[in-house]
C-alpha cells in the first residue's frame, strides 16, 4: 500500500509539474470556449442552445492533450522498466498513472467546466451536474485514454495516433454525459444519462487498466 | 476451441484450403449478386420509398457485414493474442481493410437513401452515429498498425485495441433503444418473424449471402497473401545472413 501511495505522489508530482499541468489544460480549455462563439456566433439564444454541449466536448479535447505525456516520458527514460519491474502489478500502476492524470488535469478541468458553461449562456443550475459529469466523465476519459496512449508507444508520430484511436473510444462518455446535460436544461429526467456516464466509467476503471498493461507490457518486450 | 480454425490453423492446410475455396466463394459470391441484382430490379416499387427501396438490397447487407467483420476481426485476434498464432494475426490484418470498405459502403449507400427518403445527406441519429464509430475503430485499427514499425508488437497492439473495440459493439445495438430514433428498427430478425415482404426479403437474403461468400473469398486471397508476404520476408532474411 506505502508503494501504491509513493507512485501516487510521484506520478501526481509530475503530472502536476514539468509542463502539461492543471494550467495548460486549463489554458487550452479557455481557448477552445473562446473560439467556439467566434466561430458560430454571439447571438445568446444559439450559444445558450449548444452551450453545455460544447463546454463538454471542449473537456473531452482538453482531456486528450497531456495524454502523450502518460507513458511516453517513463517510457523513454526506462522509468517503464523499472515500474515493472517493481513488485505491484502493472496493472495497479497503470492505474496509479491514470488516476494521478485525473487528479492533476480532470479536477481542475471539472471545476472550470461550469465557469465556460455559464460563460458560453448555459442557465447556472446546471453548475452542480457539469461538475459531477466531468469528474465522472473525466475519469473515463483517463482511463479510455491511457489504452491509447499505451498502445501507441514507441509508434512513429505517437501523439497523433493516440488521438485517432483514443476518440471513438470517448464517444459513449460523450453521448451520455452530453444527453444528462441536455435532458436537465430542458427539464426532462436526466439520471439516466447520468447513471449510463458512472457506469462506463466503471467499466473504464475496472478494465482499463487491463488492456494498459498488455499494451506496455508488450511495448516493452 | 472453434473446429474451423483449429482445422486451419496449420498453415500448410490453411493454403491448401485456402487454394481452391478462394475462387470457389467468390464464383459463388457472383452468381448470388447477379441473381439478387436480377430479383432486385424486378420487385415492385415500394409504395412508399419508390425506386428508392432498391438502394437496401445494396446497403443492409454492408452494413451486416460491417459489424460482422468486426466480430470476425475481434475472434482473430483473440487468437493471436491468446495463442500467438501467426495465421490468426494475419487474419485479422487481413479483416480490417475490409470490415473498412464495407462500413464505408454502409454509410455511402445510406447516405445516398437518405437524400431523397429524409431530405438529408446525413442525420446524427443514434445507429448511424454507431455506424461511424465503428468506421472510426477500423481506421484507429489500421492506422496503429501501420505506426508500428516491429511487426510482432503492432500485431499484439491490434489485437489489444481490437478486443477494447469488441465493447463497441453491444454499444452500438444499445444505443438504437437509447436513442428515439429516427432510423428503421429491426425488420428481419425478429421473433415474430421479418416484417419485410417476400418480394424484398428474398433479394435482400441473396445479397447478404453474396456479401459473405464475397468477404471469405477476398479475405482467404488477403490471408493467403499475407502468408506469402511473410514468408518473402523470411527467405530473404535468410539470403541476406548466408
Amino acid at each position: 500500500m506505502s508503494r501504491v501511495r509513493a507512485l501516487l505522489a510521484r506520478e501526481t508530482a509530475l503530472a502536476w509539474g514539468k509542463g502539461g499541468g492543471p494550467m495548460v489544460a486549463v489554458g487550452f480549455y479557455a481557448g477552445v470556449a473562446t473560439l467556439l462563439p467566434l466561430a458560430v456566433g454571439s447571438e445568446p439564444e444559439r450559444l445558450a442552445a449548444i452551450a453545455p454541449g460544447a463546454a463538454w466536448v471542449a473537456l473531452a479535447l482538453a482531456a486528450l492533450l497531456s495524454l502523450d505525456r502518460l507513458f511516453e516520458r517513463d517510457y523513454e527514460d526506462g522509468s517503464l522498466d523499472l515500474l515493472t519491474l517493481s513488485p505491484v502489478p502493472l496493472e495497479i500502476i497503470c492505474a496509479v498513472k491514470c488516476l494521478a492524470q485525473w487528479l492533476a488535469t480532470g479536477l481542475p478541468l471539472a471545476l472550470a467546466a461550469p465557469v465556460a458553461a455559464i460563460a458560453l449562456g448555459a442557465s447556472p443550475q446546471l453548475s452542480g451536474l457539469v461538475i459531477a459529469c466531468a469528474l465522472l466523465g473525466g475519469l473515463a476519459f483517463s482511463f479510455m485514454g491511457g489504452i491509447g496512449a499505451a498502445l501507441s508507444l514507441g509508434a512513429r508520430r505517437g501523439g497523433l495516433l493516440t488521438a485517432v484511436i483514443v476518440l471513438p473510444l470517448f464517444v459513449p462518455p460523450v453521448i451520455f454525459g452530453g444527453g444528462a446535460l441536455a435532458s436537465l436544461d430542458s427539464g426532462l429526467p436526466w439520471k439516466a444519462g447520468f447513471a449510463l456516464l458512472g457506469a462506463y466509467t466503471a467499466a473504464a476503471v475496472a478494465l482499463g487498466p487491463l488492456a494498459m498493461a498488455a499494451a506496455c507490457r508488450n511495448a516493452l518486450s | 476451441m472453434i473446429p474451423a480454425p483449429a482445422f486451419l490453423s496449420n498453415p500448410e492446410r490453411f493454403m491448401a484450403f485456402s487454394r481452391w475455396a478462394a475462387p470457389m466463394f467468390g464464383a459463388i459470391a457472383v452468381v448470388l449478386a447477379l441473381a439478387g441484382l436480377w430479383l432486385g430490379f424486378a420487385a415492385p416499387e415500394d409504395y412508399q420509398q419508390g425506386d428508392t427501396v432498391r438502394i437496401m438490397f445494396i446497403h443492409v447487407p454492408a452494413a451486416w457485414m460491417s459489424m460482422f467483420v468486426y466480430a470476425c476481426l475481434g475472434i482473430a485476434s483473440f487468437l493471436s493474442l491468446v495463442f500467438r498464432h501467426a495465421l490468426a494475426d494475419a487474419a485479422a490484418q487481413a479483416a480490417a481493410p475490409l470490415g473498412a470498405a464495407f462500413t464505408a459502403l454502409a454509410l455511402i449507400t445510406g447516405s445516398l437513401w437518405g437524400r431523397p427518403m429524409w431530405g438529408a445527406w446525413w442525420v446524427w441519429d443514434a445507429r448511424m452515429t454507431s455506424v461511424l464509430v465503428l468506421f472510426l475503430f477500423y481506421v484507429a485499427y489500421m492506422a496503429l498498425r501501420a505506426a508500428l514499425d516491429d511487426e510482432a508488437k503492432a500485431a499484439r497492439a491490434g489485437a489489444i485495441l481490437a478486443l477494447v473495440g469488441v465493447f463497441n459493439l453491444p454499444i452500438v445495438k444499445f444505443s438504437v433503444d437509447w436513442w428515439n430514433s429516427l432510423h428503421q428498427g429491426a425488420s428481419v430478425f425478429r421473433a415474430d418473424g421479418p416484417t419485410v415482404a417476400d418480394v424484398f426479403l428474398y433479394p435482400l437474403l441473396l445479397m447478404a449471402l453474396a456479401y459473405m461468400s464475397a468477404f471469405g473469398s477476398l479475405w482467404l486471397v488477403r490471408i493467403r497473401g499475407e502468408v506469402w508476404r511473410r514468408r518473402a520476408e523470411a527467405l530473404a532474411l535468410r539470403a541476406a545472413r548466408a
